[in-house]
């Protein structure tokens, strides 16, 4: 879970081009949107492709990201939860 | 020379409904939506979503408009359209008018565009030029002005969804100050898989028929086609042997300044749009008839411009509904087709249904009519246009 | 227009040392090759980290020259933001498609969609600045920035707004720019000597530049903008020298009453023709000055034009000219005309203040 905590933050920066933030800087249990990182709605969507794209894993819908994209822990448990077995 | 009223001369539209206004107008009155399967758009989505493609090939469409094979879908739509707006009005080259041509669209000739990039991607060597050449938006204006003989002020505007609202009053603006007699002004656009594509990220697709306003909506459908009208002056009137469909008598254009693509939830620009409309025109918000809305289905744009509705007219809101569930998002054409329908509206009376409707918005629950009707009672009509970019843009059309 | 328009303030990013620049620097900066870069600042400084992720490089062009426009007006907020543009955001269009074509319509994200819309630029600066007035974006080809200006004036003179923030913005891509060649338009040359020695091509370039024009004066106003025309000419039928002493006689003047012509030759010998019968009905009685050596040929040029013309008129001398080209004082007046090809055809007359 550790290493996926870590890889998930190194892919959010990269996806959401956040140059000024180190992976350190991002807590585990930080929220992502409004406070905490305050990221938006665009950003939400950039991180469902995310998901998609390096976990296999598809959200249903925008209104699904809310609660899954909720802090970087919550990501990384819900791939845990869906991520498809090879 | 300072005209103080501007009135509307000419009508023109091509869309999912049909070739032209006659099609279009039967359609709308038999409640026949426009929305169904992909055919002309080649896309991996081809069978995934509804959109409102109008029902001809390029093919037909060059053969009908007189332009050359390859031209841009979007120059073909505009060419149509805005033909007939200018037949309509009984414009020609002869006048001695001052005539002027305001266009609006979002992405020009993408159509070709993206054609041509497939294949210079690999290898910049490669794709044809001529896909490209009418990539800038301005391009297919400048075509079709053209091919009309319209040379003394020709202007091309994008502010996503609310391009052509914009065009249409910017037109009149231009005619008021005297720098032109009379307009040809909205806009057009193409299905492309460039918009499908950047909508379908954005996940406000509906890959069934949408359903504006309605609780349960899921998205919008995609559109097509072109819709102008033919603005005068008072002293091009008197020149010209064409009817007078009604007034432009009101307008206005505010910036949301809230998100790059979402609505402010207290519908802000939208409200502001209307008020500010509403103020241009003199008239008092009871003396609307009807209000053709954005409408476009998405959560967010619905919600936002219902919470603004129901904020500016209260309890006393009249009738509303939104043509997009005939047409689909037709983007940067929306506010041209709508101009068109919205003018039918205070000439015969068209109450259009908000189609597919059933369940009105928990948060901003608005009630629009359902069936088609006909209300000879209507003298005002107000058109909504609300974009990406926070560009909100209203209409308003006045009986004479 | 009845009504007085005065150009307060300007931010212009260019391939000269614009950016910031009190009173511009004497030397120009050559360029070789086929195109002229903009010199850009460091947006970091001037944005943030957090705000320029979401910004594409012509909205951070169009947004830093548009802040610096703002800062020298001594204005919190405009009335209104009107931009012009021919190509609009082409980085995040390319971007987009680039990612359809590798992923075959698959797996795209949002991003450079929602910053591909040609009214990009203008809605960032009123999202930046929380401006809900009047916003529109112009392009219309090599027209795009007149007529915003135009529009921009148009408010004006209707009474209800005062001051409008007007733009003229394009960009180089490494992609447009290898599309544009395959049309043989450019040439490799170098800037100083583009319009010297003409030949079969122009040189590619880009730019933002920002005007705040106001009905009201003010004891920093640059310049008046007296009159500005534009004309669409595609079957070339229009004798420019007569068109412009036309012009000039509606408003009692004569071509002799113009202190300084800026004249947008390209250096390419197929467009700078245009400029033949209004060069000859010049003759010897005002210089000349060029201004696409220094800007590179794009379609909202003029911009770069009009930047050039009000500084003119504030510093009393052309910008990267040399020292004895001419001396401008209160009472001067300034023409500038542009031809792009395609059939545009520019005007714009300003006087000092």
């Amino acid at each position: 879970m550790d290493k996926l905590i870590h890889d998930l933050k190194v892919q959010i920066i990269a996806q959401l081009n956040l140059q000024d933030l180190t992976p350190e800087e991002i807590g585990d249990d930080q929220p992502l949107f409004a406070e905490g990182l305050g990221l938006d709605s665009i950003d939400a969507l950039e991180l469902i492709v995310l998901l998609q794209q390096q976990y296999k894993v598809k959200l249903a819908s925008a209104e699904e990201g809310q609660t899954v994209l909720r802090s970087v822990r919550t990501i990384a448990e819900y791939i845990t939860r869906h991520q498809p077995q090879d | 020379m300072h005209t103080s009223d501007i009135y509307v001369a000419g009508l023109g539209v091509i869309s999912a409904l049909g070739y032209d206004l006659k099609a279009n107008r039967h359609a709308l009155q038999s409640g026949e939506s426009g929305i169904g399967a992909i055919k002309h758009l080649k896309t991996i989505h081809k069978d995934v979503f509804s959109v409102g493609e109008v029902k001809y090939s390029n093919a037909d469409l060059e053969q009908a408009s007189h332009l050359p094979p390859g031209t841009s879908r979007t120059a073909l739509l505009s060419s149509i359209a805005a033909r007939e707006a200018y037949t309509n009005a009984g414009l020609h080259p002869q006048t001695g008018l001052k005539i002027g041509f305001v266009s609006a669209n979002s992405v020009g000739g993408m159509d070709k565009s993206e054609d041509f990039y497939s294949a210079f991607s690999n290898d910049h060597h490669k794709g044809k030029l001529r896909d490209v050449v009418g990539h800038e938006c301005g391009y297919s204006t400048e075509l079709v002005a053209r091919q009309l003989g319209i040379h003394h002020y020709v202007s091309t505007i994008s502010t996503a969804c609310s391009s052509s609202a914009n065009a249409i009053f910017h037109a009149a603006r231009m005619i008021a100050a005297g720098y032109l007699d009379v307009a040809v002004a909205g806009g057009a656009e193409s299905l492309t898989r460039f918009t499908l594509n950047g909508f379908n990220t954005l996940m406000i697709l509906d890959p069934n028929p949408c359903k504006p306003l309605d609780e349960n909506r899921k998205g919008l459908n995609l559109g097509e086609g072109a819709g102008y009208v033919v603005l005068a002056s008072e002293y091009a009137l008197s020149k010209l042997d064409t009817k007078v469909y009604c007034r432009l008598s009101g307008w206005h254009n505010v910036n949301d300044a809230f998100h790059q693509t979402a609505s402010s939830p207290d519908g802000a620009g939208s409200y502001m749009a209307m008020q500010g409309a509403l103020r241009k025109s003199g008239l008092r918000k009871e003396e609307i008839g009807y209000i053709n809305l954005h409408g476009t289905s998405t959560q967010n744009n619905d919600l936002s411009e219902g919470t603004a509705l129901i904020r500016l007219f209260g309890e006393a809101l009249p009738k509303l509904s939104s043509t997009k569930a005939y047409t689909g998002h037709t983007l940067g054409a929306s506010g041209g087709i709508e101009a068109v329908f919205s003018v039918m509206s205070v000439m015969d009376g068209y109450v259009y249904p908000n189609l597919r409707f059933e369940t009105p918005m928990k948060d901003a629950p608005l009630h629009p009519v359902t069936s088609f009707d006909i209300d000879r009672s209507i003298r005002h009509v107000l058109s909504n246009s609300f974009g990406f970019g926070g560009n909100c843009s209203s209409l308003i059309f006045s009986a004479t | 227009m009845t009504k007085k328009v005065y150009i307060r303030s300007v931010g212009m990013i260019s391939p000269q040392v614009t950016f910031a620049q009190e009173v511009p620097l004497g030397i120009s900066t050559i360029h070789e090759g086929r195109r002229m870069n903009a010199i850009e600042p460091d947006y970091k400084i001037i944005f943030g980290p957090k705000s320029i992720r979401r910004m594409s490089r012509i909205i951070r062009m169009g947004s830093a020259a548009a802040v610096e426009c703002m800062y020298h007006s001594g204005l919190i907020m405009p009335d209104a933001i009107i931009t012009g543009t021919a190509y609009g955001c082409l980085e995040d269009t390319i971007i987009f498609l680039n990612k359809m074509e590798e992923n075959k319509e698959e797996m795209l994200t949002p991003t450079a969609f929602i910053q591909s819309t040609h009214n990009s630029v203008g809605a960032q600066i009123a999202l930046s600045i929380k401006c809900q007035g009047y916003n529109n974006t112009f392009v219309n080809r090599g027209l795009s920035f007149e007529q915003a200006l135009l529009d921009a004036m148009l408010l004006i003179e209707e009474g209800d707004v005062t001051n409008v923030l007007v733009g003229g913005i394009d960009e180089i891509t490494n992609t447009s720019h290898a599309i544009l060649s395959r049309f043989d338009l450019y040439r490799s040359a170098k800037s100083d000597l583009l319009i010297e020695q003409p030949g079969k091509g122009t040189m590619a370039g880009e730019g933002a530049g920002f005007f705040l024009i106001s009905s009201e004066a003010s004891t920093s106003d640059m310049a008046v903008i007296e009159h500005l025309s534009m004309k669409f000419d595609p079957d070339e039928k229009l004798n420019t020298a007569q068109w412009i002493n036309d012009v000039l006689s509606d408003l009692q003047m004569k071509l002799s009453d113009i202190d300084l012509f800026i004249l947008g030759h390209n250096g390419d010998l197929r467009n700078d023709g245009t400029y033949e019968s209004l060069q000859q009905a010049i003759g010897d009685s005002a210089p000349i000055a060029y201004f696409k050596h220094l800007c590179g040929e794009y379609p909202t040029a003029s911009s770069f034009g009009l930047w050039l013309a009000a500084s003119s008129l504030k510093n009393g001398r052309v910008p990267f000219s040399a020292e004895d080209f001419l001396q401008l004082d209160a009472s001067s007046r300034v023409l500038m005309y542009n031809s792009a090809s395609n059939g545009h055809h520019s005007l714009m007359l300003l006087s000092a203040c």
